[in-house]
């Protein structure tokens, strides 16, 4: 069989149909080198902070590979539990953020509701006393944390090569080949492949894909752009995420201060964002951090996201036979690596889905079972 | 970026909001028999091309009409921009 995309997740499939299921003729297969695209660009997060049912146990059992998985494939992947924070500056958001809670424990997650006191004992250096957005506590994951992205990717990809997964690199498909409803092979720059299935975990350019094989997605690709400092001495001591704006903020082993916000808004392949979204990062650090104020932009970059509709991600059966579909991820992937490749490896082998991924359907749009954590409707851009 | 408005020349980015794909300004008729499958495709199926791409484009920082923008998804060079709406009732001259 064939995993279309070399990137986290496809090099976790790989690894788990190897590892899990025994099999090992599988060819992953990658247009441009492994392990260079979202994996190699994100902000190295890792939480299990869900609310919705179908969302949470899916995460949780990322979080709990995430916490084998240096044991599991023998690489380090510096998993790093420093807890991740999400800060509340009201009443209403606190009472949000402790129902979250409840939810989160209820699936066997860890979840902390910590008052302004607690959060300055962590953090002493936010801006508590803002005008407009006091800080009056947060919620606490404490196993949350970080990992180093890179070495997640070589990881899998090592265990994966060891157990016999080809990974063949600058290898682009330009099509599908399909007789009679069912996947039968592809065609690539390098020359066609046959196969009994294909799976395709590619991200940014799921809709190209998708269209190959005449399926029309509810995903939209986006560009969402991530930021470095330079080098400071131990300041942030987790993952602190913003209540008022769109901005999380952790520090890298190196020193340099790793932070986002939102996506651009507007779709896009090119891989670069414009200026107004890091004006409203930069504004929004210092609106939660005011001391960051004369910290050096080390560097930003951007990378493609394929948003969904609802947020959350699909992994599923296709409507043409044995192609499988791995997409949806939006700008959370990140944390989802160990699982998704868990499942979607469930799914490729057996034909059946994965009880923790079992929402992820294709077809929750037209049933309306959609998973939309946000609340913000088919509206890719909002979530 | 910098978009060309029909009314108000070229402005920046920060004046307009994205709705997203061009097709989402044609609603399709919740009276056909076929409604219901004609609005998940609508509302939730996208082309989502990697190359030119008409978009809605919203100028609430100036003349507040709806834009159809054409634009290159691959390097954000935009092509054009007009009106979207453009019925005869809107055109006249009152």
């Amino acid at each position: 069989m064939v995993v279309v995309g070399a990137g986290g997740h496809g090099l976790a499939t790989a690894y788990y149909l190897a590892k899990n299921h025994g099999i090992s003729n599988v060819a992953l297969i990658e247009k441009g080198w492994l392990g260079g695209g979202n994996v190699g660009r994100n902000t190295t997060i890792i939480r299990s902070n869900y609310l919705l049912p179908g969302n949470e146990a899916f995460y949780e059992q990322s979080l709990k590979l995430w916490e084998g998985l240096e044991q599991d494939f023998n690489y380090n992947a510096m998993v790093s539990q420093r807890g991740v924070l999400n800060l509340y500056h009201s009443d209403a958001q606190r009472d949000a953020y402790a129902r979250r809670g409840n939810a989160m424990r209820l699936h066997g997650a860890d979840a902390e509701l910590l008052d302004r006191n607690a959060v300055k004992a962590m953090a002493p250096f936010l801006n508590f006393d803002d005008a407009r957005f006091p800080i009056q506590g947060g919620l606490l994951q404490r196993r949350g944390g970080t990992a180093r992205h890179d070495a997640v990717a070589w990881g899998f990809a090592r265990g994966a090569s060891d157990r016999g997964v080809d990974i063949i690199e600058n290898c682009e498909v330009v099509g599908l080949a399909i007789e009679d409803g069912r996947v039968v092979g592809l065609k690539t720059t390098r020359g066609d492949i046959k196969a009994k299935k294909v799976g395709l975990a590619v991200a940014g350019a799921t809709s190209q894909l998708g269209a190959m094989a005449g399926l029309r997605l509810p995903i939209e690709s986006h560009v969402l752009q991530a930021f470095v400092s330079e080098g400071l001495k131990p300041l942030v001591p987790g993952v602190i995420t913003f209540g008022a704006g769109h901005f999380y903020v952790s520090q890298s082993d190196k020193g340099g201060l790793v932070f986002g916000g939102d996506i651009d808004g507007y779709n896009s392949y090119a891989r670069r964002g414009n200026l107004p979204v890091v004006e409203d990062v930069c504004e929004s650090g210092m609106a939660l951090m005011p001391m960051i104020g004369r910290v050096r932009l080390l560097r930003s970059w951007g990378g493609l996201m394929d948003m969904s509709m609802d947020g959350s991600p699909i992994i599923d059966r296709t409507p043409v036979e044995n192609l499988f579909l791995n997409c949806g991820w939006c700008y959370g992937g990140f944390k989802a690596t160990p699982a998704s490749g868990w499942c979607f490896a469930h799914l490729i082998a057996t034909g059946q889905s994965h009880p923790n991924a079992a929402a992820y359907r294709l077809d929750r749009f037209a049933s309306g079972a959609v998973i939309d954590e946000k609340g913000a409707g088919a509206q890719p851009n909002l979530h | 970026m910098r978009i060309p408005c029909p009314f108000c020349g070229v402005r920046d980015l920060t004046e307009f909001t994205y709705l997203g794909d061009a097709s989402l300004a044609q609603r399709p008729d919740p009276a056909s028999p076929d409604a219901a499958a004609r609005f998940h495709e609508y509302v939730h199926l996208r082309d989502n091309p990697a190359g030119l791409h008409d978009e809605l484009w919203y100028h609430g920082g100036g003349c507040r009409s709806w834009l159809t923008v054409t634009r290159n998804t691959r390097t954000h060079v935009i092509e054009g921009a007009k009106l979207t709406r453009t019925s005869k009732s809107w055109t006249a001259t009152s």
